[in-house]
């Protein structure tokens, strides 16, 4: 990783789903949407855990109850 | 049990928040998993990534051990959550789950109360074990 670059999460894509590679306009492209009773879709993203800064993986859960809470901001007020 | 917040902010962002606001609301500092989706890509996986304004709404998803999503609740940005009704609804799809699917909980169920076994002798018969006066 170099330094100043931004790191983001990312999406396991989909195989089936996969454009043909003149489409392909972003590198990921995530075309699942998450349903209740559908799979929850793949993410690998940067992390911040305890003090360390660190990457989570949904699937490194498995087998455990996983809840899943996204939220506007850091330092905002709700 | 695992958690895993998300919002658009850094990791770097994640750790200042965590050092100088939320270690003083929480002892210790937060315990789980603060992930970074700077570019909106898991945000859009979850339906709940805001192009216009470049942030995650309030998504909040249970998913069981199998990766599937059990339940998923989003508002915008300007109403808080309510935590107790989560872990409400965690520990009844943890009890339906342990069921094998063989029992079903009525609204408002909290664990130790009445559950339903879905099948014919139910069939028109809810009324004869539970009413809406037994939520609490």
């Amino acid at each position: 990783m170099a330094g100043c670059a931004r790191v983001t999460g990312t999406v396991a894509a989909e195989e089936s789903a996969a454009p043909p590679p003149e489409m392909t306009t972003q590198k990921e492209v995530p075309m699942s949407v998450a349903r209740v009773g559908k799979k929850a879709p793949e993410f690998e993203a940067p992390a911040y855990y305890r003090g360390e800064f660190t990457t989570v993986k949904l699937s490194d859960f498995a087998g455990k109850w996983v809840l899943l809470c996204f939220y506007p901001g850091d330092f905002t007020f709700v | 049990m695992e958690v895993i917040s998300v919002s658009v902010d850094s990791h770097f962002v994640h750790k200042m928040w965590n050092d100088y606001e939320l270690s003083k609301m929480v002892e210790g500092g937060i315990p789980f998993h603060m992930a970074s989706d700077q570019a909106g890509n898991l945000g859009r996986a979850y339906g709940v990534y805001d192009e216009e304004q470049g942030i995650e709404l309030r998504g909040r998803f249970i998913i069981d051990p199998d990766g599937v999503i059990q339940a998923m609740e989003v508002l915008t940005p300007p109403v808080g959550r309510r935590i107790d009704e989560t872990i409400r609804q965690i520990k009844a799809f943890q009890h339906v789950r342990a069921t094998n699917g063989a029992e079903a909980t009525p609204a408002g169920w909290q664990p130790g109360e009445i559950t339903l076994k879905p099948g014919p002798d139910l069939v028109g018969n809810v009324w004869k074990v539970w009413n809406p006066s037994m939520e609490k």
